[in-house]
């Protein structure tokens, strides 16, 4: 697919590298030389410096015969021009436009038909805090991914001793909950997969991924490690936009307190917030955080603009004693390098957001990709079309499906109906959307090629 | 001298549009044939005469722009003077009045006060008790938002004024984009509930004279009464229940009674910051206090009780001072607990007194604010109000308005007592005299009056009436010598 990415910032560098990964034809286009001279030196991709809201600059970048736009300049302005323009010179079917303003929630007509013809707005920043609230939800997850509308949950939880499965074979699930439906959809042990049996035994340390219903995941939660009582108390360093948004989702439900170093920008956040607490310092001030008593704080979440300084702050507020501290950190080597040590979670930015651009990109019926463990694995939920005949899916139960390595089906979601594939003998039905858990990335193309109906169809 | 004569200018304007309200009572004079219609045709030509001379006398000289600091000139000489005008008619048909009375009872009326000095009221001409109903009115939604609508055809820059009226934190948003506008939209707003008010207060049983005289009184949140017994001569539930309630709505902005009507939508009020609070103290305090008053065995029956409780307390705590009962004969705590609201019940831009809950709002924020620092103290906590931050210099005016509130009472107080008044007395005359409510407790509550007082004494409460409308500082400025330096 030829794909056209406007902006090489965070979002538009990751999205260039997963979707050159993914063997498409990838042109970037961003006002300086200089990030397009190092994202060119690292992946196989085209670069064309200008104004991407000119359609001369467009058109260098050859839009004529582009499938698929993603205008992702940080600049909202930017992007809208560069989308209508896209449309109404160049005529690109798919454009995708990052759009911070939540103006254009409230009217969405400006947007579509007559407006600036998006057909998908993303914003990084609400991604990222919804991810973030998630987590806040379910304290002892590693990481959360909704399915269906939030109906089935899959979440990423270390399992630790104590917990009723830990030093059990995976068998023994069912008998711990008889009555509840869960599926392990993979663990990891010292950051690798493990090939799973009904035999394999969770140990202490693993990570282990399961899916459920919504509403009994934390009961099977529990089965991997104890309870840990819910979040009442939050710090959040870094005002930003990410600081700003997360503050005014919980500050209704908990006690939020925001540390940001700029006076002004205090002032902002102390003007927009009505409960949270705005604290003039620096986010890693070993005083200020001694004052503010992080050591009983439930959440310590540090989502500056500076990733060391997340890293740093984070650090400090863990060892003063913060029951669980969640960094923001873009680069993976640091993710990797921090995340089960230290500190509890490392979110990137750019891999949250990612998910929800590669939707778009996904041969076959996708309805929702979400990227976990920093971008190495893959969470999917694919729509099976056709009939026995002429899919290689539909019609079949699901160990009867020619899975390749690394490859899981997870669970089922048919009409309003969540089937959690327990025992792998569900019937996968013509319009099902089948939940899948991917170990490793680069099996993506022969997942959708297992899922493409054959000529016969028409 | 020269440099006043803008200023005395516009004042001379003032004067001569206040010339045709004493056509009103002339009018009723006439046609009730009251016999005090030449009191009446004295006070309009000099008032119109002496108006339209120095208009042309100032006129043309030294024209200049009206200055910020001209306004607090203005104000301070059209509250002063135009009484002086109101008293003519007064004098003429009251013998035996004096200046210093006569001048209390003008000054009470156009501060919407409702103090005053006169007994037998009950045998006085209707239309004298039109003119004072009238005076009240007048001087409810202010003499300068009135001169506001019309000065702009005169060339004066108007939202000075409205600056000048209120320190501190008087909304800045302007309702409609020229000032004169607004002022006509609240002008109007006003006028039509006036008339909503006289034609309810007929129907629940006044007659037409008792309907004008205290629906006039009651929108202005004043408390002149043609009776000297007040609302306990009509004795009354419908009459008490029609003036409780408008006396509630003239105790919110008008500005936002004119946006509810202007969207046809009730929305306004429970957007705006002070309505519902103004509402909750004065309805809570209703409640409490009629429990309180059946508690203490003050009245028979919670009925009773509410029925005296809802209709005193609202007119104490909106700075009427109408009274149905002598309430200064309740226990201590409900009488004090009255004129304590009358401090802060009324809101911004109503026609109340007090330091307006406004004010009241931004303190109790600002105290939050000083706690929540001594705690955290790297802590930025601004003071919101609604949506808005408000700035420091504003939370200061607003400090310095209560010193300054709080020393006038204490000062005027002493001098009161320094006199040989009573402490009740002393006190509850000063805070009634400041937040423009009219009744106090001890020789001034509802069963006594002013005339009490003596001369001197009667100049205090003059001055605390005129301290208290024009928010102290619009007055106390030009005591300072700064404001007379070029």
């Amino acid at each position: 697919m030829k794909i056209l990415i406007l902006g090489a910032g965070q979002v538009g560098a990751s999205v260039a590298e997963a979707l050159v990964s993914e063997k498409n034809d990838v042109t970037v286009v961003d006002t300086s030389p200089d990030r397009l001279r190092d994202l060119q030196s690292q992946f196989d991709l085209r670069t064309v410096a200008g104004n991407a809201a000119q359609p001369e600059v467009l058109a260098e970048a050859g839009a004529a015969d582009t499938d698929m736009l993603f205008a992702v300049t940080a600049s909202d302005e930017t992007n809208l021009v560069a989308t209508k323009v896209a449309h109404a010179v160049f005529n690109i079917p798919t454009r995708i436009a990052r759009i911070r303003s939540t103006w254009f929630e409230r009217h969405p007509e400006l947007l579509h038909g007559e407006g600036f013809s998006v057909d998908h707005a993303i914003c990084p920043e609400q991604i990222v805090t919804e991810y973030i609230g998630r987590l806040i939800e379910f304290p002892e997850a590693l990481e959360v991914v909704e399915f269906a509308g939030g109906r089935v949950d899959l979440v990423a939880v270390r399992a630790v001793e104590g917990g009723t499965l830990v030093r059990h074979p995976l068998r023994d699930l069912e008998k711990l909950l008889p009555k509840i439906d869960a599926k392990v959809a993979a663990i990891y042990r010292n950051d690798r997969p493990l090939a799973l049996t009904p035999d394999t035994v969770v140990h202490p340390g693993d990570e282990v991924f399961i899916l459920a219903d919504a509403k009994e995941i934390r009961q099977v939660m529990t089965e991997l490690r104890k309870m840990d009582r819910p979040v009442r108390r939050v710090i959040i360093a870094g005002g930003g936009n990410i600081g700003l948004r997360l503050a005014r989702a919980i500050e209704n439900r908990m006690n939020v307190k925001v540390i940001e170093a700029s006076k002004r920008r205090c002032e902002f956040l102390a003007g927009q917030l009505a409960e949270a607490l705005v604290l003039h310092g620096d986010v890693s001030n070993e005083d200020l955080l001694g004052d503010e008593s992080v050591d009983e704080t439930d959440l310590f979440v540090s989502v500056t603009n500076d990733e060391e300084a997340n890293i740093m702050s984070a650090l400090l507020a863990k060892r003063m004693g913060a029951r669980r501290v969640i960094a923001l950190i873009n680069r993976r080597a640091y993710g990797d390098l921090m995340q089960g040590g230290q500190i509890d979670i490392a979110i990137s930015p750019a891999q949250a957001t990612l998910g929800s651009l590669l939707e778009h990109v996904r041969r076959g019926d996708v309805a929702a990709v979400h990227s976990v463990r920093r971008g190495r694995a893959e969470a999917l939920e694919l729509i099976a079309h056709g009939d026995r005949k002429t899919s290689r899916v539909v019609g079949r139960r699901i160990r009867e499906v020619d899975l390749p390595p690394g490859a899981t089906i997870v669970g089922i979601i048919r009409g309003g109906e969540v089937i959690v594939a327990k025992d792998d003998e569900s019937l996968i039905e013509p319009d099902d959307h089948v939940l899948m858990f991917l170990t490793q990335k680069r099996m993506i193309p022969k997942i959708e090629k297992l899922f493409e109906v054959s000529v016969g169809f028409f | 001298m020269l440099r006043f004569f803008p200023v005395l200018h516009v004042l001379s304007g003032a004067v001569l549009l206040f010339a045709p309200a004493f056509l009103v009572p002339l009018a009723f004079s006439m046609a009730l044939a009251d016999g005090a219609h030449a009191a009446f045709e004295t006070g309009f030509l000099v008032t119109f005469v002496t108006g339209l001379f120095t208009f042309f006398l100032t006129r043309g000289r030294h024209r200049r722009e009206l200055q910020p600091r001209d306004g607090f000139l203005l104000v301070t000489l059209v509250w002063t003077v135009v009484p002086a005008f109101a008293t003519i008619p007064l004098l003429l048909e009251i013998p035996g009045l004096s200046f210093t009375d006569a001048y209390f009872e003008a000054v009470s009326g156009m501060t919407t006060s409702g103090a005053t000095v006169l007994t037998g009221l009950d045998a006085l001409e209707p239309s004298v008790n039109i003119w004072r109903g009238l005076l009240v009115w007048i001087g409810g939604m202010g003499i300068i938002v009135l001169a506001v609508a019309i000065l702009p055809l005169l060339g004066v820059g108007g939202s000075q004024l409205f600056k000048a009226e209120s320190p501190g934190c008087m909304k800045d948003t302007k309702l409609t984009p020229r000032i004169g506008d607004t002022a006509k939209g609240l002008w109007g707003v006003y006028s039509a509930v006036t008339v909503a008010c006289i034609v309810s207060m007929h129907l629940a049983g006044m007659t037409w004279i008792d309907a004008i005289v205290h629906a006039l009184s009651t929108m202005g949140l004043g408390g002149f009464s043609s009776h000297d017994a007040s609302y306990a001569y009509f004795d009354s539930p419908a009459i008490e229940a029609v003036t409780t309630f408008f006396m509630l709505a003239a105790s919110l902005n008008f500005a936002t009674h004119f946006l509810a009507v202007r969207r046809r939508t009730l929305a306004p009020y429970a957007q705006d910051v002070e309505a519902p609070r103004v509402m909750i103290w004065m309805l809570g305090s209703v409640v409490a206090i009629a429990a309180f008053l059946e508690a203490s065995g003050t009245y028979p029956d919670f009925a009773t009780a509410l029925r005296h409780a809802s209709f005193n307390v609202v007119s104490i705590a909106s700075t009427t001072g109408f009274a149905s009962v002598d309430f200064a004969q309740w226990p201590w705590f409900a009488g004090i607990w009255m004129i304590f609201l009358s401090c802060f019940a009324t809101s911004s831009g109503s026609t109340g007194g007090g330091i307006k809950m406004v004010r009241a709002v931004v303190l109790f924020k600002q105290a939050i604010r000083e706690m929540t620092r001594v705690i955290h103290p790297r802590a930025v906590v601004p003071v919101k109000y609604g949506d808005q931050v408000i700035e420091n210099n504003v939370i200061f005016a607003v400090l310095a308005f209560m010193l300054m509130y709080g020393t006038t009472i204490i000062t005027m107080t002493m001098v009161l007592l320094a006199t040989g008044v009573d402490p009740i007395t002393a006190i509850t005359a000063v805070v009634a005299c400041i937040n423009n409510m009219g009744p106090g407790l001890g020789l001034v509550g509802p069963a006594g009056n002013y005339a009490v007082l003596t001369d001197f004494q009667t100049w205090v409460c003059t001055i605390a009436m005129l301290l208290g409308r024009l928010e102290l500082f619009t007055m106390l400025v030009l005591l300072t010598p700064a404001f007379w330096r070029k």
